[in-house]
């Protein structure tokens, strides 16, 4: 498992560019499914089992892209000025190395600012790949790049770029090599763009229509020094969300995703999340509607360069998974 | 030299006639969700060269000339009919009118402006404060739209009623290369568009969508979208041009785009991420038919396409605009030569257009 989060995480793929991390998926994936295909926002749909008594058609989600940036301009002396694809923040981007999708790599530098105690804007921010002059720079205006940093294994807990959400796409894959007989038809689709929306599962979800919509993807933890105030703590479990910014759950799935983890005897915990948003929020709301939630992963450093999270998080989420896919899921009032 | 293909269509050109068309639709008021005079000068334009014409529960004109031959791929071309503008919202005494803004007006560029109001026409002007009356601090910074008024003279008051629309008074010119008005966004792309269903290529099912409601949110081209259930959308629109100097000689590195540097060719916006291999079909026309491009510069705004590519189960889309100075304040001006190059990018993007180069 660990090795398939290094493999994803280190590929590049931004918002809108997920043809690397769609390849490498359709790999893992080949065998394990009945059928896949690929829609025209470039979603990778994987389809599993039939629909029978007292089974749903459930969509499950997880999120391809990773946040990045795009050249808007290259000056007159090969410095590369760029604008955010997703929620990148100028002061996570500070001296940090990005890498193009064409292999460029650069540093992200700064515009001499007023004051030491100020924040840049992202307008002062410029990347540095060690062009002499325009001529010479080997990136063009509309170039894509994404945080580039090796992966680092700190035994049950391991840091890289894109753990947003390459960790909810490693669940799902193994999810669906580890799911042998549903009664349910499962619908994994690896989404497309939901930094920048969510884009991908809008499209994706309206294609599948399905009874129940779920979403994988990270949260943020309250476990910080002088951190945000939050219940969720990494290690502690993967978080069923119960609201975010975005949607509110539907109750009666959040009770079938505890039930499930009490019966498998898996740790649990409840999310409340004040900002933010995941795929789910756009499935609730597809055609006429459905019941939709999300099994989130506990993250830190969200939207940064290193974002952390605990491999105990992640095989229990998969165990919670195929627990709650292999029956038929029965919302109860 | 080969034969030139017969089944080709005739490029569309832009003439004398077109250029009137352009006054007439630039000069037309159609604040957003008051587009009924645009629609009209439109729904005459194309009639005769459309199989269907309809107008939908939102107001959009929606226009369909059928394929001629296979495969019929379902392409979808949006323009918006709405420009920015202004409402009234309550008759004061004397002829004077309170009035909000519809879209995004700068509202420092309101004062001192003649407007035309409700569906008569009617002239009137915004006042502002003589400089000879003004304190030092009232001229630091922009008035707020609630201390302005639109003056329709002292017989003015039943002239105009609340919900009654207002757009800047600016008539159209043209100036040798220059083109100037008030609402070239979007009626340069709605000139267009017209032009581009008289010289429709045959291969395909041409769904034109004349939108409502882009300056307020996009809200006309997503039920157009949704109703259309297109296989491919090209919007056509007008973007801002801030190709200026800056006030310290540095280097201008926010221009969005540039006059006289052909269409604009969108890559990410604040809307949409637009498909690689379609940004790259559209450089590949370009290039083919020695016509100049730019790239739009990546960042904020963006077109119908937000919403167009949304829809359904997803519709692959490319946005082309045509660059213009002074976007949503009471003048904006363009360049002929971008526009002639932005309907022949466009006309030769459709003409070679094959199911395969969506997928």
């Amino acid at each position: 498992m660990k090795a398939l989060i290094q493999k994803l995480t280190q590929i590049t793929g931004p918002s809108g560019h997920e043809e690397n991390v769609r390849n490498l998926v359709h790999a893992e994936i080949q065998g394990h499914c009945d059928d896949i295909r690929q829609d025209a926002l470039g979603n990778l749909i994987a389809v599993k089992g039939k629909k029978s008594a007292g089974g749903q058609r459930v969509m499950l989600a997880a999120h391809m892209d990773e946040i990045g940036v795009i050249a808007t301009h290259i000056d007159d002396n090969g410095f590369v000025r760029f604008a955010p694809i997703g929620g990148v923040y100028p002061v996570n981007s500070l001296y940090a190395r990005m890498r193009f999708i064409n292999g460029v790599e650069g540093v992200v530098g700064c515009e001499r600012l007023a004051s030491r105690e100020i924040n840049p804007t992202i307008e002062q921010l410029y990347i540095d790949v060690g062009a002499e002059s325009r001529r010479k720079c080997p990136v063009g205006v509309g170039d894509m790049a994404v945080f580039e940093r090796p992966f680092l294994d700190l035994g049950e807990r391991v840091v890289s770029k894109a753990m947003d959400d390459r960790v909810g796409v490693a669940i799902l894959v193994e999810t669906l090599r580890q799911l042998k007989n549903t009664p349910n038809e499962v619908i994994i689709v690896f989404t497309t763009q939901e930094e920048v929306g969510p884009r991908g599962a809008q499209t994706a979800a309206y294609h599948v229509d399905p009874d129940i919509g779920i979403s994988v993807d990270v949260t943020l933890c309250g476990d910080l020094p002088k951190g945000i105030k939050m219940e969720v703590a990494l290690g502690k479990g993967p978080a069923i969300k119960v609201r975010d910014g975005g949607m509110l759950s539907d109750p009666r799935l959040v009770d079938l995703m505890v039930r499930t983890a009490r019966k498998a005897k898996l740790p649990y915990q409840l999310e409340v999340l004040e900002g933010g948003t995941t795929d789910a929020k756009v499935m609730q709301v597809s055609r006429a509607g459905m019941p939709a939630g999300c099994l989130s992963i506990p993250c830190r450093y969200v939207h940064s360069a290193s974002e952390m999270v605990d491999m105990r998080d992640v095989n229990n989420a998969v165990q919670m998974l195929v627990a709650l896919l292999g029956s038929p899921l029965k919302l109860e009032r | 030299m080969p034969a030139k293909d017969a089944t080709l269509p005739k490029a569309p050109v832009i003439g004398r006639a077109q250029i009137a068309l352009l006054e007439k639709l630039s000069n037309a008021c159609g604040v957003s969700g008051d587009e009924g005079e645009v629609r009209t000068m439109v729904q005459q334009e194309i009639k005769p060269f459309v199989d269907e014409m309809r107008v939908d529960a939102l107001g959009n004109l929606l226009a369909v000339r059928k394929a001629k031959r296979a495969p019929g791929l379902r392409v979808m071309l949006a323009a918006h009919m709405d420009e920015v503008g202004l409402m009234i919202v309550e008759s004061d005494e004397g002829g004077l009118f309170r009035f909000d803004t519809v879209g995004g007006i700068n509202i420092r560029t309101l004062p001192g402006k003649p407007v035309l109001a409700g569906h008569d026409h009617i002239p009137g002007i915004i006042g502002a404060k003589a400089i000879h009356l003004a304190e030092a601090e009232e001229l630091s910074y922009a008035i707020p739209v609630d201390n302005l008024r639109i003056d329709l003279g002292p017989d003015g008051s039943g002239k105009a009623r609340p919900g009654d629309r207002a757009t800047f008074a600016t008539r159209f010119l043209q100036t040798g290369p220059t083109l100037r008005g008030k609402a070239l966004d979007d009626r340069i792309g709605v000139t267009s568009l017209i032009e581009l269903i008289k010289h429709a290529p045959e291969h395909l099912e041409f769904q034109a969508a004349f939108t409502v409601q882009e300056e307020v949110g996009l809200r006309g081209a997503r039920v157009a979208a949704y109703a259309f259930d297109p296989q491919f959308a090209l919007v056509l629109d007008a973007t801002p041009a801030y190709d200026l100097p800056m006030w310290d000689d540095s280097e201008n590195t926010r221009y969005n785009t540039r006059l006289g540097y052909g269409p604009a060719i969108y890559l990410a916006d604040a809307g949409t991420l637009y498909p690689s291999r379609l940004v790259k079909f559209m450089i590949e026309t370009a290039e083919q038919n020695h016509i100049p491009y730019q790239f739009r510069q990546p960042g904020g705004g963006g077109t119908d396409a937000g919403v167009i590519h949304r829809q359904r189960s997803g519709v692959p889309v490319v946005s082309l605009s045509v660059p213009a100075r002074g976007a949503h304040t009471g003048i904006m001006l363009a360049r002929l030569s971008d526009w002639k190059q932005s309907l022949a990018l466009a006309h030769a993007a459709l003409c070679r257009l094959t199911p395969k180069d969506i997928q």
